[in-house]
This record gives C-alpha cells, sequence and structure tokens, in this order.
C-alpha cells in the first residue's frame, strides 16, 4: 500500500509544468537593477505593483485601522477572536460596494451572499467542491490560468475539458465551441457540470464580450449546468469596451427570478486590483442561498485573517479612497500597457488586442521554428535563459495554437519593463544589437523585418543538435 | 421546461448536500441558545453564560501590550508602513523566512526547550481546521481509515472526513482508566478495522486532549510510536493545547520521542505534528495553522496544499517579529501557564463544593466534569441530553456533552473556564452551587422516596446528596422540561 495518497504522488498540481520551470530559473537568478544587472527578469507573475504608494499613504492618514482602533478605543481582543465563518460584517459590506463600484454600480451585490476566502485559489477549489462529484467535469476556455488544473482538480477530483478558442477570432468564445467541448466531455464519459470563465480573461487581456455572455447564458441554461465567472481583474479594466459583468446581463435580461440565475456564481478577489496578493482575500458570490451555506460553511478551511479584514474594511469604506485608487489604478494600467505594446512593435511582435489585466498576449508564432509546441518551447528557453526574461508559453496555458506567450507588465519598475524590452528587441535583432546605436538598429531592423526569422534560427541554433521531429 | 427548480440533489455536489459538516447536530442547540440570550455581567445578567467555547482569553492583554510597543511590526503604522508593498505582495507558500523561524522558535519553547523545530518543516494552513484536513489529503485516499480516541473534539468529523472522504474509527477510551489511551486498545481497533477489510492508513491524536485535558505520558506516546513504524501506518498528533499545560504537568511532545527513540524504532516519515496558534496564544482569529511534518513528500505536498489557506502575510510578519522577541515569549508562556493554572483551581474547586468532580488534569481551557450522579438514567445517552438542556435552560450555562464527542459513557460533560474574565466565572460557579443547593434543600423530607442502597456510611453522605440530586432532577424531568431540542432515541448523536 502507498505510504501517501494518491494526490500527494500525483502531479495534477500542475508544479511540474513549465509555467513554474520558469519561476523556478527566475529564482535561482533574479534580476536586480543594482546588484544583479544581468539577472532574469520576472514577466511571468501577474502582479500589480502600479499603486501601492496610494494605500500608503491612505494608511498615513488613518492610524485607527493601523492600531487596531475603532472610533479610538481597542478591538484588538474582538478582532483576535473573531473566527466566525460568516466574516466580519463591515467588510462584507465594503466588499460589496466595492464590487459594485468595480462595475459602475450598474449591479448591486448582497453582503449576505458573500462568503470570504483565502484567496480566488480557494474560492475557485470550493466552488469545485461545491458544485461537482469527483469526476465531473467543467468547461473552460482556452487559453487558460494554468493554476486552474491545481484549483479546480487536484484535490477535487474534477475534470476540465477545455472549450478550445483560437486566434482566427480573437480567441472569442463560439457557440460551436461550447458544443464541441459539451460533446467532447459525453464522449470522454465525463458529466458536465458547469462552465468556468474569467473575466477578463487570463491570459488573454480581454473583457467577454456581450455576445459571448449571452452564449454561455442560453448554453447553461439549455443544459442546466452552472457558470462561475472568475472576475478577479475586473478592476483592471484600462480602456474601451468597458467590463461587463455576468451578472449585468442576467440583470438586463431580467432573468433573475429564473432557474439560471441560482446557477451563476461569481469569483472575486483583492489579489490583483488591489495589488495585495499576500493578504489572501477572496470571494465567493452566489444567488443560490445553498451554495452559499455550503461555502461558507467550507470556509473553515480557509478563512482570512480577522486582522486583515478589518484593515481593509476599513480602507474599502473609505468611498473617497476607492473612486480614486480605480481611477488612478486604470490610469497607470493604461499607461504601462501602451509601453509595452508599443516596445514589442518596435521589435516587430505583435500582442493580441487588449483592454485589461496585468499582461499582453504576445504573438511570436513568426519566431517560431516550426508550428509545433516543441518550437514554442525551444523559443521559450532561449528566452528565459539567453533573454533572461521569465515569460509564459501558451502552451502552459493550454493554448491550442504554438507561439503565443503571456507578458505581464504591471509588476516591475518603468525602468525594469525598458531593460526588458530592449533585451527582446536585442534577441530578435540579433545577439549583439544590443551595443549598437539606436539608427543603425531601426536601420538594420527595416531591412531584416523580412528574414528575421531565418537568422535568428541561423543564429542561435547554431550550437544546438538538428531537430529530429 | 420541466426543469425543477430547488432540486439541488441533481445540481450542486454530493458533498454540498450531506451532512457530514456535521452543522446539524445537537451539539449546535446549546450555541443556539446562548446566541438568543448571551450573558453580559451589566448589560444581560441572567443570560447564559458561553462555557461551550475552547478559547484562551486570558492573556491577549499581554499581547495587546506588545502590539502597541512595537509598531515596527505593524505594515500600517508609520513605523512600519514602508515594509506595505513587499508584505501585501508576498503570497509565497514557503511563508516568511522570519515567520517559520519564529514559529520553530515558539514550538520549541512551548515544549520547555526540550526539542527544536526546523523552521524548512514549517508549512501553513488556514487554522489547524485547514491543517488537519490537509494532512489528511496528503496521507488518505477516500475510503481510507485514520483511528481516532474518542473521547475526541467533535469538528474532526468535518475536519478530517467532509471533503476528503477519509473514515475514522474511534478508539473509545473509558473512565475505568480515567480515559487513559492504550497500546492496546490502539491495536485491538486496528485488528477489528482490518478485520472489516478497512485500509487504516494511521491514527491521529489530540496531545494534549480535547475534550480531556489530558497528556499522554512518555512511555505510552513512544509504544504509540514504535507501534505505528511496525505496522506502517502514519501518526498524528495534534499538539494545538502544547503551551496550555500549567502546574505539575509535563508535556512530552511526539517530537521529543522522535529524538530520544532508538532510530531502528521509529520510523520518521509517519511522524506529523499539526499545530495553531488558536489556543496557546488565544489567537483564533488570525488563522495560523501549521503542518509539521518528519516525511520530505509529506512537507513538499503539504506546501503546495498550502495554497488554499495561506497565512496572511500581514498576520505573518507581525507575528514573526512577536514571536522572535524572546523575552516576550518566555514571559507570555510562563505568564499564560501560571493564570490558566490559578483558573482551573478556582473552577474545579468551586465544583467540588457542589460535589461535583472533574477528571484530573493539567492542561487544555476546559475541564471534563462528571456528572454522571445526576443522571436519571446512568446508562442513557437521552439522560445526558436531558441534564444538558436542564443545565442550558435552568442553570443557564452552556456546555458542551459528552457524547457530542462521542464519548461512549454518558454523564460527562466539557466544561470551558479560560474564555471569560474572573467576575464571570465566579457567576457560573455561583450558579451551579446555588442550583445544586436549592434541590438539595428542597427535596430533604423527600430521603425516603424511592433510591437505591446506601452501602456504608462513608459513602452515606455522598450518596444521600447525589440521590437527592438526581430524585431533584427526576422531578424536572417529569415536569416536561423537555425542550423540542430533546434528543430522541434515533439521533445520529446516539450512534457511538
Amino acid at each position: 500500500m502507498g505510504l501517501l495518497s494518491k494526490k500527494a504522488t500525483c502531479n495534477t498540481h500542475g508544479q511540474d509544468s513549465s509555467y513554474f520551470l520558469g519561476w523556478e530559473e527566475y529564482e535561482k537568478n533574479p534580476y536586480d537593477e543594482i546588484k544583479n544587472p544581468d539577472g532574469i527578469i520576472q514577466m511571468g507573475l501577474a502582479e500589480n505593483q502600479l499603486s501601492f504608494d496610494l494605500i500608503e499613504s491612505w494608511l498615513a492618514k488613518n492610524p485607527d485601522a493601523a492600531n487596531f482602533k475603532r472610533e479610538g478605543q481597542s478591538i484588538f481582543r474582538e478582532l483576535a477572536l473573531f473566527q466566525d465563518y460568516h466574516g466580519l460584517p463591515s467588510f462584507k459590506n465594503a466588499m460589496a460596494d466595492f464590487m459594485s463600484e468595480n462595475r459602475g454600480n450598474r449591479v448591486s451585490f448582497n453582503p449576505d451572499k458573500l462568503v470570504l476566502t483565502a484567496g480566488a485559489t480557494s474560492a475557485n477549489e470550493t466552488l469545485m467542491f461545491c458544485l461537482a462529484d469527483r469526476g465531473d467535469a467543467f468547461l473552460l476556455p482556452t487559453p487558460y490560468y494554468p493554476g486552474f488544473d491545481r484549483d479546480l482538480k487536484w484535490r477535487t477530483g474534477a475534470e476540465i475539458v477545455p472549450i478550445q478558442c483560437t486566434s482566427a477570432n480573437g480567441f472569442r468564445i463560439t457557440k460551436s465551441a461550447l458544443e464541441e467541448a459539451y460533446e467532447q466531455a459525453q464522449k470522454l464519459n465525463l458529466k458536465v457540470k458547469g462552465v468556468l470563465i474569467t473575466n477578463p480573461s487570463n491570459p488573454l487581456g480581454t473583457t467577454t464580450t456581450r455576445t459571448e455572455l449571452n452564449h454561455l447564458l442560453d448554453f447553461i441554461s439549455r443544459k442546466k449546468i452552472h457558470l462561475i465567472s472568475d472576475e478577479i481583474y475586473s478592476g483592471t479594466v484600462f480602456t474601451s469596451p468597458g467590463f461587463i459583468s455576468v451578472m449585468e446581463v442576467l440583470k438586463d435580461r431580467k432573468l433573475e427570478n429564473t432557474d439560471v440565475f441560482d446557477r451563476v456564481h461569481i469569483v472575486y478577489s483583492l489579489s490583483k486590483d488591489l495589488g495585495l496578493p499576500g493578504f489572501r482575500v477572496g470571494v465567493i458570490y452566489s444567488n443560490d442561498d445553498f451554495v452559499v451555506s455550503a461555502a461558507t460553511k467550507m470556509s473553515s478551511f480557509g478563512l482570512i485573517s480577522s486582522q486583515t479584514q478589518y484593515l481593509l474594511s476599513t480602507l474599502l469604506s473609505d468611498k473617497n479612497f476607492t473612486k480614486n485608487y480605480l481611477e488612478e489604478n486604470q490610469i497607470r494600467l493604461k499607461n504601462r500597457h501602451k509601453k509595452l505594446v508599443s516596445g514589442l512593435e518596435a521589435a516587430g511582435i505583435e500582442c493580441l488586442k487588449s483592454n485589461a489585466g496585468l499582461f499582453c498576449w504576445v504573438d511570436m508564432r513568426h519566431l517560431l521554428k516550426s508550428n509545433t509546441f516543441e518550437a514554442e518551447i525551444e523559443l521559450w528557453k532561449k528566452i528565459v535563459y539567453e533573454v533572461k526574461l521569465n515569460i509564459s508559453p501558451g502552451s502552459s496555458c493550454h493554448c491550442n495554437e504554438p507561439g503565443w506567450f503571456r507578458v505581464c507588465f504591471a509588476n516591475m519598475s518603468e525602468e525594469t519593463l525598458k531593460v526588458a524590452l530592449d533585451r527582446l528587441k536585442g534577441f530578435v535583432d540579433g545577439p549583439s544589437s544590443t551595443r549598437r546605436s539606436q539608427i543603425e538598429h531601426q536601420r538594420l531592423k527595416n531591412l531584416r523585418k523580412m528574414k528575421v526569422s531565418n537568422w535568428v534560427f541561423r543564429l542561435s541554433f547554431h550550437d544546438r543538435e538538428p531537430e529530429e521531429r | 421546461m420541466g426543469f425543477p427548480t430547488k432540486n439541488k440533489g441533481a445540481i450542486l455536489s454530493r458533498i454540498a448536500t450531506n451532512d457530514q459538516h456535521g452543522e446539524n447536530s445537537e451539539y449546535f442547540d446549546g450555541w443556539k441558545a446562548y446566541d438568543k440570550d448571551p450573558f453580559h455581567l451589566s448589560r444581560n445578567p441572567h443570560g447564559i453564560i458561553q462555557m461551550g467555547l475552547a478559547e484562551n482569553q486570558l492573556c491577549l492583554d499581554l499581547i495587546k501590550d506588545w502590539v502597541k510597543e512595537n509598531p515596527k511590526a505593524s505594515i500600517c503604522t508609520l513605523e512600519g508602513v514602508h515594509q506595505f508593498s513587499d508584505i501585501a505582495n508576498f503570497q509565497d507558500y514557503h511563508g516568511l523566512k522570519k515567520f517559520r523561524q519564529a514559529i520553530a522558535n515558539f514550538m520549541g519553547k512551548a515544549r520547555g526547550g526540550r526539542v527544536t523545530f526546523d523552521p524548512e518543516r514549517v508549512v501553513m494552513s488556514g487554522g489547524a481546521t485547514g491543517a488537519n484536513e490537509t494532512i489528511m489529503f496528503c496521507l488518505a485516499d477516500p475510503g481510507d481509515v485514520f483511528l481516532i480516541p474518542s473521547p475526541y473534539y467533535a469538528a474532526f468529523d468535518r475536519d478530517l472526513r467532509w471533503r476528503t472522504g477519509v473514515e475514522i474509527i474511534p478508539v473509545p477510551c473509558s473512565s475505568s482508566n480515567n480515559f487513559k489511551l492504550t497500546v492496546e486498545a490502539v491495536d485491538w481497533a486496528y485488528k477489528k478495522a482490518q478485520e472489516s477489510n478497512k485500509k487504516v492508513k494511521g491514527l491521529i491524536l489530540t496531545n494534549p486532549s480535547n475534550p480531556l485535558g489530558t497528556m499522554l505520558d512518555k512511555d505510552t506516546l513512544t509504544n504509540l510510536v514504535r507501534f505505528v513504524t511496525r505496522k506502517n501506518i502514519h501518526l498524528v498528533v495534534d499538539e494545538i493545547y502544547a503551551a496550555t499545560v500549567f502546574a505539575g504537568g509535563d508535556f512530552v511532545s511526539v517530537a521529543e520521542v522522535v529524538n530520544d527513540v532508538d532510530i531502528s524504532e521509529v520510523n520518521v516519515d509517519l511522524i506529523h505534528i499539526v499545530y495553531s496558534l488558536s489556543k496557546d496564544m488565544g489567537l483564533p482569529g488570525f488563522r495560523v495553522g501549521i503542518v509539521y511534518s518528519y516525511n520530505d513528500s509529506v512537507v513538499s505536498c503539504a506546501r503546495k496544499m498550502s495554497s488554499f489557506g495561506l497565512v496572511s502575510s500581514q498576520t505573518q510578519l507581525m507575528l514573526a517579529s512577536m514571536l522572535s522577541d524572546d523575552r516576550f515569549v518566555d514571559n507570555f508562556l510562563m505568564e499564560s501557564s501560571r493564570r490558566l493554572g490559578i483558573r482551573h483551581k478556582v473552577f474545579t474547586t468551586g465544583l467540588e463544593k457542589a460535589d461535583i468532580s472533574c477528571l484530573t488534569s493539567n492542561a487544555g481551557l476546559f475541564a471534563w466534569m462528571d456528572l454522571r450522579h445526576l443522571l436519571r438514567d446512568r446508562n442513557s445517552f437521552e439522560s445526558e441530553i436531558e441534564l444538558w438542556h436542564i443545565i442550558i435552560d435552568k442553570v443557564k450555562l452552556n456546555v458542551s456533552p459528552g457524547s457530542s464527542f462521542r464519548c461512549t459513557e454518558p454523564g460527562w460533560f466539557r466544561v470551558c473556564f479560560a474564555n471569560m474574565d474572573d467576575d464571570t466565572l465566579h457567576v457560573a460557579l455561583g450558579r451551579i452551587q446555588d442550583f445544586v443547593s436549592k434541590n438539595n434543600n428542597k427535596i430533604v423530607e423527600q430521603i425516603s422516596e424511592n433510591d437505591q442502597v446506601i452501602q456504608n456510611n462513608n459513602a452515606k453522605k455522598q450518596n444521600w446528596r447525589q440521590s437527592n440530586l438526581r430524585l431533584s432532577f427526576r422531578r424536572l424531568y417529569e415536569d416536561g422540561l423537555s425542550s423540542p431540542g430533546i434528543m430522541s432515541p434515533h439521533s445520529p448523536l446516539l450512534r457511538a
């Protein structure tokens, strides 16, 4: 008999995937402007580091939050003992309001239908435990966040069946893709319990369109299954088209009193919008009281520290702060996004047009030796080990077309981003170009634009063994 | 469309719709009563006093003072805000190094410095609740069995089984030997499980025990370590009450046994500790659970799983600082032990005055109270629940009936004493004493009525009192005290 459980010995946690290997390389040789300027720059981490100063200055003006005080009175004891899985009421109220604000107040959220969890990681797993039995399946549009393989499947025993999306239509979810995924699940003898989307999308950085949301609602209604909308990036939408939550569509279509309403659930978190992943703040919002009840009980396995609940309840209750923060954060993200996109363009690299998120979905298909995932991984390794950028290969996100990469832009300083872009340009143009002048560089680039891929392969692969595939 | 709106069974998972979370149990009746009528010294002096909550409120002042004097440990104060962005951004499931070191340091000190812990083996979890579930996910598959001595903490039914699918089989302990766990009893349960073709993956203990407040002696613990090694099954020891040991107590952690036992007799890959700051420090709100394993694969697996319940980095930072402060820790442990000892003594002495005895114990935040002499029928759990409802409704105390801990003998109750101030404790004791003496006086004429044989003169007074108490309770039963909550013989609580 095996000493440990099957879970302990399998690799469904996904940590052997390439997504994490890049991280490991980064850990061994992390970039530092001064101490390690040749190190690997982390561009695989979807963090939002752009707006901490806004929170820090709020803290400077609000000492009560810092000192476990409410209106001057110490509430330390109260917080130290508070482990009620219903959560701190003032915090849930503040979260419900904040979520509303993020949706332009076009929908409102009832704090009683909110369940607090230790991060979106826990929220997604908990919803799986509530909605799916072992062996049941959820359909997910590709490409999707690699962590879902662990969060949705590992301990729950649930399965993921992909809804294939392609660059042919900007990776939009189509009716036929939904049907095909459902049929595929049936062929595999898997009972489909629902669909999970991330809106705005990780890794695409796009918001889901109203058309797609309508298709999804029609689909889950027909099939009598659930829809989970992970809206963790809802506050990172920096330009048009704006963010449309599935809750809005339900409201617009007057579906509040129908079956389908109870089968739509939202996951949210403060890890991306506010850049506070360390605080482990996740939320499940469900219109179904039964799900709220079951998820609340399960939240015992991952409650939010009362100290953190309290701090955030005061922060988010300050409407001046939240309004200002959301606006300023979006401006900064928009600027940063622009810098990355134009920097990539200068290297002859395009991205999927996006309006949200902390990353771009970058098209490097023209840099592949062949239209295969092996070539993608080869290119990726070059970028990690030689260009010294940790970016995420599309295959780790289950993309069905080789050559796409997710590149993050909000987890570093502007200077670091510039260094990264210079390196990338240097890689694309040739190994010694970092020492060329900008003009010369541009001239050569114009000449070489058509032959970039050939030259890259000639120079980069000269010391490698010939591919056997 | 013909689709039934509320057919939850078809739409939701089995886990979501079964009862394995245990929250429908009668255990919660006392809580519900308390919630409706909670005691407050000035605002509601006749309300129900909560004695069913194993919290440690005795030393929060020490912690609060430390927090006030150490603003740098907070990321929100002027002195500490420079750390804000790094900390707010930090979600590495290894946890802050300083935090792990501080926890390892604290764990060692809580065991009198007799053993040291390796920070590299400290893995975070969402409280001990999360830690216990996680260790099950690491060690057992659905359908596998873990043995557990009873009486045990009621929520284990949820924490160990609900989402994991693991089965737990009790190893019943009885008053005949003061509820001591023996290797023989474990072996017997193990054999029985095997005979039913069950796959036993391990044994889980809480040491010091909840609800007993007793500790395993070194010999027994050593023999248990040898036993699991021989059988190649795991040993999980939940040491959440490690630092709640008071006067006269000598806590032996399984870590000490691992150190002292001959290497040939212990397979350390089988030994795991669950810990938390919720009881020792009284900080359940901060959700600090720890999985500590001597098995590298388990450490690795548990660490990956900790993503589902990491400790807030804000909290990690504060505690890293606090628990690295040796002066604070040493003083805290000493003072906490002292205050708990006093509280325990006051409480048990007060109970003695009402002729109520408790199991001898030197740890925990509660006493294991013997009320068998007050049962209408000593062999009936129904009686226990009736008595329990009388205690809630008449004496106005929420205590926990032994059956909720799967105790196999009716009449035992867990009573918590560290979750209230001194005044409240005195009120509680007063109520118990009043109730007992009032009922004695009332029925002094009815001594001749239907009672058992009085054996000898020494026992005479004792028995007389006890029998009268039983009589008084009988009358209360007959007065139709049964509340709607009274348990039927078909209640799940009688399963054990």
